[in-house]
Parts: C-alpha cells; structure tokens; sequence
C-alpha cells in the first residue's frame, strides 16, 4: 500500500500547490484591480489614513491635513475655505472629491506614478506613504481682491496671466466652506451637504468655468473687431451705424443700448462703435463679415474647447448656421451665443499677449513629501487667433473703451487699462448679466481679467457693465500689478 | 540463545524540544506584535503568556518522550505553531471588534479549547497504547460516525447558522459534530477497508483500456455517496459532505490501489454536485456566488459579498501584508473563523500564507510518511486517512476563500476560531503521534 500513499502524498502537493497560485493570484496579479474595485472600502480607509499632501498657494498651504485621533486618522482642514472653494474643492468622506482634490487626487494621496521613486524611497527608509503638495497658480492677493470686489453679488471672476496662462484669480459668489463637508461625522456632513443643495442661488456651482454658460453681450464685439480687423477693416473703418438697424427676413430693429444715438450721420469708426460699445454697427459688422469668419475668430480664442486647467471647463458655444438677423443679434453676444467667465477672460489674454493665447492652467507645480519637484508646469501656447499688429489695434481700441467710453469705471491711475463692457441681455425679465473683459497695463500685460455679475448683482437701479463689472474689474487688475511689482 | 542488543534509535526529541521552542517563540512574538499595534502591550503579561506556553511545550514533550518516544519530532511543533499564530490573530480580532464597539472574548475562548485540544491529544497517547485496538470498534465507529453527521437534523438538537444545519447546541454551547464524526469515518473507512481490500480489488470489466471494478462492489461506495449528497442537500454544507467523501476515495485507492475507484468516485461526486445545483435553489447560488462573485449582480445579492470582501483584504495584503495589527480583517464578517485565512493573507501577505500552507503540507506529509512506515494495513489507512482529512480540510476552506472552488463553512484546522475543530484535530495529533510512535518503534531484535 506504499505506492499509493506516495502518488497520494502528491496528490497533497498538487492541491496545496493549487491553493498558492490561487492566493498569489490574488495578492499579487489581481490585486491592482481588485484594490481599485468601487466597492471596496479597504482602499477609502487607507487612502483617508494616510498623510494627503497640502494644496499650497503663494507659497502657504490653504488645504492640509492634520493628524486627528479617530479612524480616519487625518482631518482635512481648509484656511479660507469659501475664498478657495472654486479651486481647491472638497474632500469628503461622504461625497468624495470636487476641483482639484479630485483631479490632482492621485499627487495629493501619494498614488501616481509619477511619485514612485518617492515611495521605493520612503520604503527603503521605513517612511509610511505621504501625498504630494500641489501649488497653485493663483495670487492669494488677486484672488482675495477679487472676492472681496464681488461681495455677495452671484457671479464669477477671472483673472489670468496673459504671458504664462495662470489662472491668478478664480472667484465663484456665492461660495462654500469645504470645512463643512470634510468632517467625519457622515450625518453632520449629509445635512451640511443638502443644505447647500437646496440652497436656491448653487453655492456649489462654479460660476467661472463650470456653471451656467452666460450670453457674453458687448463683450463678444471684440470677437467681432478682431475678425474684421483680420478681414482688413482697421480702427479707423467707417462702419453703417444707424440709430435702428433693420433686421433681415425680420420685422424686427435693433436698437443701441438705452435707444441712444452713436452717430449723427449714421456712419462711425470702428475704434468708436466700440469705445461707445454701438450695437447697430457691430450687428451690421458681424452681418458684413458673415457668421463663418465671426466663428472662426471665435474657436480660435476657445470657443468650443474642451478644456481641463485641469477642472473641466464648460466648452462655450456658438449658434448653428445662424441667418442673417440671428448673425446680427450674435454679433453683439446675444442670440445663442454663450460662454463660461473663464473664456471671456481667454478672449483678453490672447489679445494682450500679441494675439497669442496661452492655454490656462491651475496647477503650478507638484513636490513630494521630500519637498523633491515632481512635476513643474510648462506656459503652452494653445493658438495664435490674431496677427501682433491686429492686436496692437485691436488692444489701442480697447484703451478708448476705458480712457474715453463705457468702461471708464476701471481706470487705474498710472496704468493704462484696456477693456470691454458687456450688458447682456437674458431674454427674461431679470436685469440684465453685466461683464467687463479686460487687461493692464495694456502695453505690457500682466494680468487679463474677466467679471460677471448676474443680473448686475446688488447694485441699485439700472446695472450695465461699466457701472457693475468694471469697478470689480480695476480692483483686480490693480491687486495683480501690486502683486507683480511686490515679487 | 536469545541476546538483547542495544540498538541505537534516534527518536528525534531533542529536535523536537527545539521546534517546540520555535513555535513557541511564533506564537508569543505574534500576541506581542498584536498587542503592541492595539496599544495593549503590558510586557508582565506577555511574559506570564510566554511562560504559559513554555509550561504546555514542556508539558507535551514530557508526555511524549514518556508515553510515545518515537513519534514524529515534527508534527506537534508545527500544529503548535499554527495554533499560536491562530489564537494571536483571533486575539487581533477582538481588538478590532473592540475598537468598532463589539466585546468580545474570541481569543479568552480559543485559547481554553486550545489547552482541552492538547490534554484531549495527551490523553490519547497515555491511554491508547495500540492504535490497532481501534480496529476492534471498525463498526462501531462507522455507526457513531453517521449519528454524528445526522445529529444537527435531529429537531430540537440541531441549530442552523449562516444557512448550513452542521450544528448542535450543547450546554449553550454550539458544537460542529462533523468535525468528530471525520475522525470516527476515518477509523471506519480503515478497519472495512483492511478486511475487505481484496474484494474490492478485484477486477471488473475494462473500460478505454483501464479496468474497473465489479458493479456488485460498488456498494459501500454508493452508500458514502449518498450520505455526502444528503449532508450537502439537508445540512447545506457542501464542505463536510466533501470532506467525508474525498476521505473515503482516497482512502478506498490507497487500499485497492486502483485508479479506476477514484475516476468512479470522482465522477459519481460531479454528477451529484451538478444534479444538486441544478435541483436545489440554495446550492445553485452557493455555485453562481462562486464562478461570478465580481459580477455587480451577484454582489449586490449578497451572497458573494464575504467571498469578495475577503478578496479584497488578501489582495490589499500583497506580497508582504500591512503587518499584523495594522490592517483592516474586520472588514470581512466572519474574520476570526471561517475567513482567517483571509485575515492572515492581509496582514501577514502571501508570504505569511505561503508559510501557513507550508506548515500544513508538513504536518501531512508526516502523516503520510507514517503511513508508509507503519507495518500493517489499517496503520497504513488510517494515518493517510488522518493526513488527508487534514490536507482536503484545509484545501476546502482556503480553496473556498481563495476561489479555487465553492465557498463553504468548514473551519481551517488549528488556526480558525472553533471549538470542535480544534478538539477534534488536537485528536487526531494525539493519534497519529501514536501512529508514528509504533512506526518508528524499533522492533525488539532478538538474535
């Protein structure tokens, strides 16, 4: 009976051999996955357990995590939360992640690739995994300045570097304190969590590059003003500028801001019709032009982008194959044509860095627990939507607009401002979205800013951009020159 | 003329005594580990633990050196060893019960049926002399055997937890008497088995070139069948029903060392598992939680949900695990009994498991190798019985955990939290010390 115990004793061996490349197959080749599956909470437990990095701005972080004696082991802890929200997002046991601490998640927990000779470092010396420290692009000064120009009117500011494409300033009203929703009591947070949600005016939409899309108004002329100064047109081009415009296959006149006259012999500049921001001419322009180049122009400076700086941004949109009355009522931003804050102030950046757009971005650089630089964020051109000289003329036009027209509310002493106002209409008996779209010091950019104010916010009586926006506007712009000549 | 000569032997005890003093060393640097990663290391009482166990190792060699001098050096420091681990992370368990607010003693109570397993294992080298005395009660055990396996359906008796009917209730205390009728098969199987070898040897007729036995002997075969089928259909425990019959095939072709008895047995078992899978709701899930546990279906049904929790803790282990203490087993229900496999693949990786498995192939190869030195038949049957009781035990729980096959609620020996389990496999340690003791024994040379 030998013989058989033996074949029996391998037997034995084979199913015992089967049972370790069963547990090696799972601890090891499926483990990625099956660490990586929704439903298992392990990886939550070990991701809130161990040291996420801080999101750093100006050198000082406003996110961090503290140690804190409860299984969760770190508090997320947010210094001027509702000041970052829009940027920094939250980070919730509850709800997960918003903004960055979702896209930069895999730095800010330790996870990325690009961190994995900091882990086999902090392996070899015995340190447990520590998330990286991401910095931001934006100026806590600008940022603030911006906040506290809006108040608690709703709407949004952006402010970039029209050189690199940082985004300096972005501001969302209203706001949120991320605090609230990073606690560790699960109902404490669920009630903060559907308070903001039913709160009626979206504190947790991001107005400047993720909420609604806004008719861009007058701004858009500049759109219009740079394809027709590619089309030949210069400052100085006579435009037909009547007091009402009759609209195409429409019964419908189109008529300037307040029923005001821009011209006495129906005739004006280029240069003119924008500084007095003149609807009739731009919507004739823009008729002139045809749609086609109008689009053009303005998918050149992002229209229709699928951007990531890196929150996603809403792509802004643009009319299908308008007819000529809708081509006329887009060409002063209105109709269907719409765009996120974030794009407007893309339409100022490109054309105060000599017709060049830079392509935005939030993240400045990455350092890993050991301070050691990750990664380090590289200024990239996105498209070249104006030839220098056009927008030379097209940003000396736009000095008008502030020295001698409608955004004379955002001079700044010194410095010399260039902008547009828009007063857009919204087609319901709101008051209308005021924006003001602009950069300084115009010959030598260094910052772009744009502002919305819904429905010209808490400003008594009739609200227009330059009389909403533009203010918000210089303070910004005035916080980001200080800021420059202060590093 | 009749000389006795001295015949050098080396019984391997001094070897033993260093093993036990490894195991030993394991088992209280692993309650030290736990201890301290629960913020509960009070160094008096571990020493007082450590004595403890120092007192037990002594004891039982002492035991062994007297009453069985020649048993195998290696078997008991390596169930000891695992009984250390074990008791140290069912001890882990309690902290993190408690931690999450649940009191309990998991490892209090493990640790007394731990010291009644080892007396229970003395008990059996100081009173059974001659395993072959058990040859004597081959019929009686057989009997004992089925009253065990159908007391859980005896009304009023039997208890039903997790869905499986393996369970009585003693004293309060539930009781798996399985894990004890395993053993009374195994004396069964070897003493029929040894008388009736021959019959069922012979051979039957030939089939794609390979002979197989005659239908008339096919008897005791059919009649083991049908009692794994209604283990696996009224008690719902699919691991028992394959326990008793895995036993009884490999037992049957070590005794007729005919193949064909296994491809027969085999076989007859497949038929049987499908036809209850597709006949018996209850065991169609079992095998649908199996093969698709990952689908979002199945899981959200839960009834793969244990299976996938587990996965998911052995596979956040990985190669090294987060170190005893450190990681999350309490995640898993059931952690401290029928997943701790699972539990040890997370905090002590799969390099911890590997050494775990590589213990119980020890422990069974020494089985096995006693069975090839024991000079009679039903020693023979017996141990390699005893030895693949333990080996298809452990492959049905780990394999279940592992997904190799079904999931079950068999307890893996001498680590998983279990009363019976460990009384029943400290037994079978007590006899097959006294297997290898008599095997190993030189016989008195007379010249």
């Amino acid at each position: 009976m030998n013989e058989p115990v033996r074949r029996l004793s391998v037997v034995v061996l084979a199913m015992f051999l089967a049972l370790m490349v069963a547990a090696s197959y799972i601890q090891v080749i499926a483990a990625g996955d099956l660490n990586a599956d929704a439903r298992n909470v392990r990886t939550l437990y070990r991701e809130y357990g161990t040291f996420r990095g801080p999101i750093v701005v100006d050198g000082e972080s406003v996110v961090w995590s503290k140690p804190v004696d409860d299984p969760f082991s770190y508090q997320r802890t947010y210094a001027d939360g509702p000041l970052y929200a829009a940027a920094t997002g939250y980070y919730s046991i509850v709800f997960g992640r918003t903004a960055i601490e979702q896209t930069e998640n895999d730095l800010l927990s330790g996870t990325a690739d690009s961190l994995f000779w900091t882990r086999l470092s902090d392996l070899v010396s015995g340190e447990t995994q520590r998330g990286a420290s991401v910095e931001l692009t934006l100026s806590a000064q600008v940022q603030e300045a911006a906040a506290s120009a809006l108040g608690d009117s709703a709407g949004a500011v952006v402010a970039l570097d029209p050189r690199s494409g940082e985004v300096l300033a972005m501001v969302t009203s209203p706001t949120y304190d991320p605090a609230t929703l990073a606690g560790h009591d699960s109902a404490e947070v669920n009630e903060n969590y559907q308070a903001l949600l039913s709160q009626e005016d979206g504190p947790l939409v991001n107005r400047a590059i993720a909420g609604d899309l806004y008719p861009p108004g007058s701004t858009f002329k500049l759109i219009v003003s740079a394809a027709a100064l590619e089309a030949g047109y210069d400052a100085d081009s006579e435009l037909y500028a009547p007091d009402q415009l009759e609209l195409p296959q429409s019964s419908n006149t189109l008529g300037n801001y307040g029923g005001e006259s821009c011209s006495a012999n129906e005739f004006q500049t280029l240069a003119d019709s924008l500084a007095m921001s003149c609807n009739t001419s731009f919507a004739n322009l823009g008729m002139q032009l045809g749609w086609n180049l109008v689009a053009r122009k303005a998918e050149e400076f992002g229209w229709g982008e699928q951007l990531s700086i890196p929150l996603a941004v809403t792509p802004s949109v643009l009319p299908d194959n308008p007819d000529d009355a809708q081509t006329a009522m887009s060409s002063i931003g209105q109709f269907d044509v719409r765009a996120t804050p974030l794009q407007m102030a893309m339409v100022a950046a490109g054309i105060a860095n000599d017709g060049v757009l830079m392509r935005p971005y939030l993240v400045d650089s990455v350092r890993d627990a050991n301070l050691r630089l990750v990664e380090d964020a590289e200024p990239e051109e996105m498209s070249q939507p104006m030839s220098r000289a056009d927008a030379n003329e097209l940003t000396d036009m736009m000095v008008q607009v502030v020295e001698a027209g409608t955004g004379s509310a955002a001079r700044i002493d010194g410095v010399s401002v260039a902008g547009k106002t828009g007063t857009a209409e919204t087609g319901t008996d709101e008051r209308p979205h005021t924006w003001f779209v602009g950069f300084a010091p115009a010959n030598d950019p260094v910052v772009a800013v744009a502002v919305l104010v819904e429905n010209g916010g808490s400003t008594e009586g009739e609200v227009t951009g330059g009389k909403v926006a533009a203010p918000i506007a210089r303070a910004v712009m005035e916080a980001a020159i200080a800021a420059q000549g202060g590093s | 003329m009749a000389t006795v000569t001295d015949v050098k032997v080396r019984t391997g005890r001094r070897s033993e005594l260093g093993l036990l003093g490894l195991a030993v060393a394991i088992a209280v640097l692993a309650r030290g580990l736990v201890d301290y990663h629960a913020d509960f290391l009070e160094l008096d009482e571990l020493a007082f633990y450590a004595a403890g166990w120092t007192v037990v190792a002594l004891a039982i060699h002492l035991a062994i050196r007297r009453w069985a001098p020649f048993a195998d050096p290696v078997l008991v420091p390596a169930v000891l060893g695992l009984n250390g681990i074990g008791l140290a992370m069912i001890r882990r368990m309690d902290f993190a019960y408690a931690s999450r607010g649940r009191e309990t003693d998991f490892g209090g109570v493990q640790t007394v049926w731990t010291l009644l397993g080892i007396a229970l294992a003395l008990l059996v080298i100081l009173l059974l002399r001659d395993y072959r005395l058990l040859r004597r009660f081959t019929y009686t055990a057989g009997v004992l055997g089925i009253i065990g396996l159908l007391l859980p359906l005896v009304p009023g008796l039997g208890t039903e937890i997790n869905g499986a009917r393996i369970w009585i209730s003693v004293f309060g205390r539930s009781l798996q008497p399985a894990e004890f009728a395993k053993i009374a098969f195994v004396v069964f199987f070897a003493g029929y088995l040894v008388t009736n070898r021959d019959t069922l040897a012979l051979a039957g007729p030939k089939v794609l070139g390979m002979r197989f036995p005659r239908p008339r002997d096919m008897g005791p075969l059919a009649l083991v069948w049908a009692a794994a089928m209604l283990v696996q259909i009224y008690e719902r425990d699919l691991g028992t029903s394959l326990l008793l019959f895995g036993i009884f095939v490999a037992m049957l072709y070590v005794a007729t060392e005919r193949l064909s008895w296994v491809l027969v047995g085999l076989g007859m078992f497949g038929f049987g598992a499908v036809l209850a899978g597709t006949l018996f709701s209850h065991v169609a899930v079992r095998y649908t939680a199996w093969l698709h546990a990952l689908d979002a279906e199945v899981y959200r049904s839960g009834t793969s949900e244990q299976l996938v929790r587990g996965l998911f803790g052995m596979a956040s282990g990985g190669l090294f695990g987060t170190g005893l203490g450190e990681g999350r087993p309490d995640l898993v229900p059931y952690a401290e009994s029928d997943f701790i496999v699972a539990s040890i693949g997370e905090e002590l990786g799969l390099t911890g498991l590997m050494a775990i498995l590589t213990l119980y192939v020890i422990i069974v190869q020494r089985a096995m190798r006693t069975a090839i030195g024991t000079r009679h038949g039903f020693g023979k049957l017996l141990a390699a019985g005893l030895g693949f009781a333990i080996a298809l035990q452990v492959f049905i729980v780990v394999g279940g955990v592992t997904r190799v096959i079904p999931l079950t609620g068999l307890t893996t020996p001498f680590l998983a939290y279990g009363g019976s389990s460990m009384l029943a496999n400290w037994i079978i340690v007590g006899l097959l010390l006294r297997l290898s003791d008599q095997a190993r024994r030189p016989e008195e040379v007379t010249a």
